[in-house]
């Protein structure tokens, strides 16, 4: 079986660790861009930092989401010919949905306590909270759904068609939720938040979301890794039950 | 004579645990096959393979001349299939129920009364929901749902069990008529004497595989 | 289809589960909305609307839940793959049966909160419109969520986690639907009707596509 005897303590490889280094460099330089280096918003005051984690979280997010319904498509697309081709789609499915749901959470609760510090209030019905909200709920399913006890084949299969029923289901219950807000326009709170991104804000507010790609995309891949340890794990198993068997029936008459 | 059901070194993973671990046969038309084994020696899932409810991973497989490995789903519509569990609905009367499952297969509605005549089921019964009967007249009821469709390929497992004496002497006769119309028969049961007398072969699963086989050439 | 649909409402008339316990305890529900809301006339006058369809929505729950149950009951789910049911026929025969059974719900729901809530009809035309169209968007849903959780160990506690996220638009448009109908708020209640019968033409596509494949590879 390739690979899996290479001696895999940990799921790093060279690439991981350049990979792993960089977020870390990366991040450290957002945090100082963030905190110290750019302005304060006229309005807001230091409070505007919060821009620089919540934003690129939720696009990150949407990112990853968006790469489980790809993976998922590949997968539900391989697996169709041979019953076991297509499983690392699944597992990046899966690895990419975690992420999603991580971020997903940062972004939520960067949102809460950015909102506190505005508004006064840690929650708001504006469209975007509650659209995330219902985003993080049905994926939290989506990983419910991966951990059942049921065949692993079956599994991924239907998370897999979850996925992508998901997927349609965003723009629907976006354009609801949005439609709902807009017509319910609460005057004051829902303006403020969005503050002029100019200048050096602007830089940051981008060079951010390059760090938390790098950030996420190393932790994608080895979540992806342990996904595959845990799976060759079991493969192993399979073998040896194979040959236990065969070996009882020799054995046996 | 054709050939049913044939089988080449089928392995059949379910999760991860093997349940047919090369599996070879071969049923021409009109066998009457009794499978015994140990439990977990696989004979369910042989049953299953052949229904095309279970996939085969590697190996050659075709049932009433259809590649498995292609489309599993293909056979179905010939095939009748009775498992551990009865497949009843309970909240419905016996012909109520019957009459759906004829007509999902594609047969006629009329042909229930037969069908619960043939099994031995008493008339004053038939409007009876389900839920009401006992094992062994949903045992009944199950055998007469597959009787119904007129299969080419039976597989039962375990058919006799929950009946009485006088039933499986029924059942058996009903087997043995099917067999002389055309149908291939393939059912698994754990008793020796009684059942063996109307089988034309007999084999024993462990293992995942076969291991004796009367009729192999 | 009709095939499908005539056998799971045969079953349901003969378990009456519907009519004799889900209804009683949808409209018990309807009661206690009132208790937690200390019984403020005009605050559930005003919230008429969305609390019916919560109801709809716990009632719908429980529905889904018993119509798949009697499937996975005694491996029926094998008798309908070993059929020559098409999978379309029986999707839409299991959403058409269900369409109804949630009918038979609201019919009494409706009444409920004329009564209990004190509420009146302006637009009884934007009512049955909206009640039609969040049935049809629950029922089709319903099944597609149903058998994507059938079969599966904890699936009482998935189906539920899994159909809120998805319903919640359905929830919101019938809601404001009802409110425009009662009278209770002006707006653009026909839209919204609108918004819940493409919900439910969605998911239908998307149900005809995905149904067979979750059902075989279950």
């Amino acid at each position: 079986m390739p690979g899996a005897n290479s001696g895999a303590k940990m799921t790093a490889t060279p690439v991981t660790r350049v990979l792993g280094v960089s977020a870390l460099a990366a991040t450290a330089l957002m945090a100082v861009l963030g905190l110290i280096v750019s302005p304060p918003d006229v309005i807001q005051g230091e409070a505007v930092r919060m821009l620089y984690v919540h934003v690129p979280s939720i696009w990150i997010a949407y990112g990853s989401f968006a790469l489980t319904s790809i993976s998922s498509v590949l997968f539900l697309r391989r697996s169709r010919r041979r019953a076991d081709q297509g499983r690392h789609y699944d597992r990046l499915a899966g690895s990419a949905a975690e992420v999603g749901v991580v971020f997903t959470a940062i972004t939520l609760i960067t949102g809460m306590l950015w909102g506190k510090v505005t508004w006064g209030t840690y929650w708001q019905w504006d469209a975007r909270l509650t659209t995330t909200v219902l985003l993080f709920v049905t994926y939290l399913g989506y990983l419910a759904l991966r951990r059942l006890p049921a065949e692993p084949t079956v599994r991924s299969r239907r998370a897999a068609v979850m996925a992508l029923i998901s997927f349609v289901n965003v723009p629907i219950v976006h354009y609801s939720v949005d439609w709902w807000r807009t017509l319910h326009q609460k005057a004051s709170l829902s303006v403020g938040r969005r503050p002029e991104i100019t200048g050096e804000m602007y830089w940051t507010l981008l060079y951010s979301t390059l760090a938390v790609t790098i950030l996420a995309t190393w932790l994608i891949i080895h979540r992806y890794r342990v996904i595959r340890l845990e799976e060759l794990r079991d493969e192993e198993g399979l073998e040896a039950l194979i040959a236990s068997r065969l070996n009882k029936d020799v054995g046996g008459h | 004579m054709s050939v049913v059901v044939e089988f080449e070194r089928v392995i059949s993973v379910v999760g991860s645990f093997p349940v047919l671990t090369g599996l070879d046969l071969r049923v021409d038309q009109g066998e009457i096959l009794h499978v015994r084994g140990e439990n977990g020696a696989g004979k369910t899932s042989l049953l299953r393979a052949c229904a095309g409810l279970l996939s085969v991973s590697s190996g050659n497989a075709s049932v009433l001349g259809f590649d498995m490995r292609v489309d599993r789903r293909a056979p179905r519509r010939y095939i009748g299939l009775l498992g551990h569990e009865n497949n009843l609905y309970r909240d419905l009367g016996v012909s109520e129920h019957i009459e759906f499952r004829a007509a999902s297969v594609g047969a006629r509605a009329s042909d229930t009364a037969a069908a619960l005549e043939q099994v031995g089921f008493p008339q004053q019964l038939w409007t009876v929901p389900i839920g009401s009967l006992s094992a062994g007249q949903r045992r009944k009821v199950a055998i007469a749902s597959l009787l119904v469709g007129r299969p080419r390929l039976w597989l039962l497992d375990e058919p006799h069990a929950a009946l009485d004496t006088e039933s499986r002497k029924n059942l058996d006769g009903i087997l043995t008529e099917a067999s002389t119309s055309g149908a291939t028969i393939i059912f698994v049961s754990h008793e020796s004497p009684a059942t063996k007398d109307i089988a034309s072969r007999v084999v024993t699963m462990d293992g995942g595989r076969i291991m004796e086989d009367s009729g192999a050439d | 289809m009709f095939l499908v649909a005539r056998k799971d409402l045969r079953v349901e008339r003969r378990a009456k589960i519907a009519l004799g316990q889900v209804a009683p305890l949808a409209l018990l529900i309807l009661m206690v909305f009132a208790f937690a809301l200390d019984a403020n006339t005009s605050l559930l006058e005003r919230g008429a609307g969305g609390l019916y369809w919560l109801a709809v929505l716990y009632g719908g729950t429980l529905l889904i839940q018993r119509s798949f149950d009697v499937e996975t009951d005694d491996g029926n789910m094998d008798a309908l793959r070993m059929s020559a049911i098409g999978m379309p026929s029986l999707f839409l025969g299991k959403a058409l049966a269900l369409f109804v059974q949630i009918t038979v719900l609201e019919l009494i729901l409706g009444p409920g909160i004329l009564l209990l809530y004190n509420v009146g009809v302006v637009d009884w035309a934007l009512l049955f419109a909206a009640a039609i169209a969040g049935t049809l968007a629950f029922s089709v849903c319903g099944v597609l969520w149903g058998v994507m959780s059938a079969g599966l160990r904890v699936r009482a506690t998935l189906l539920p986690l899994l159909l809120v996220p998805v319903l919640a638009p359905v929830l919101l448009a019938g809601s404001r639907a009802f409110e425009t109908a009662l009278g209770v708020r002006a707006g653009a209640g026909w839209t919204w009707a609108g918004l819940m019968f493409v919900i439910a033409a969605v998911h239908t596509a998307l149900g005809l596509g995905a149904f067979g494949f979750l059902l075989e590879e279950g």
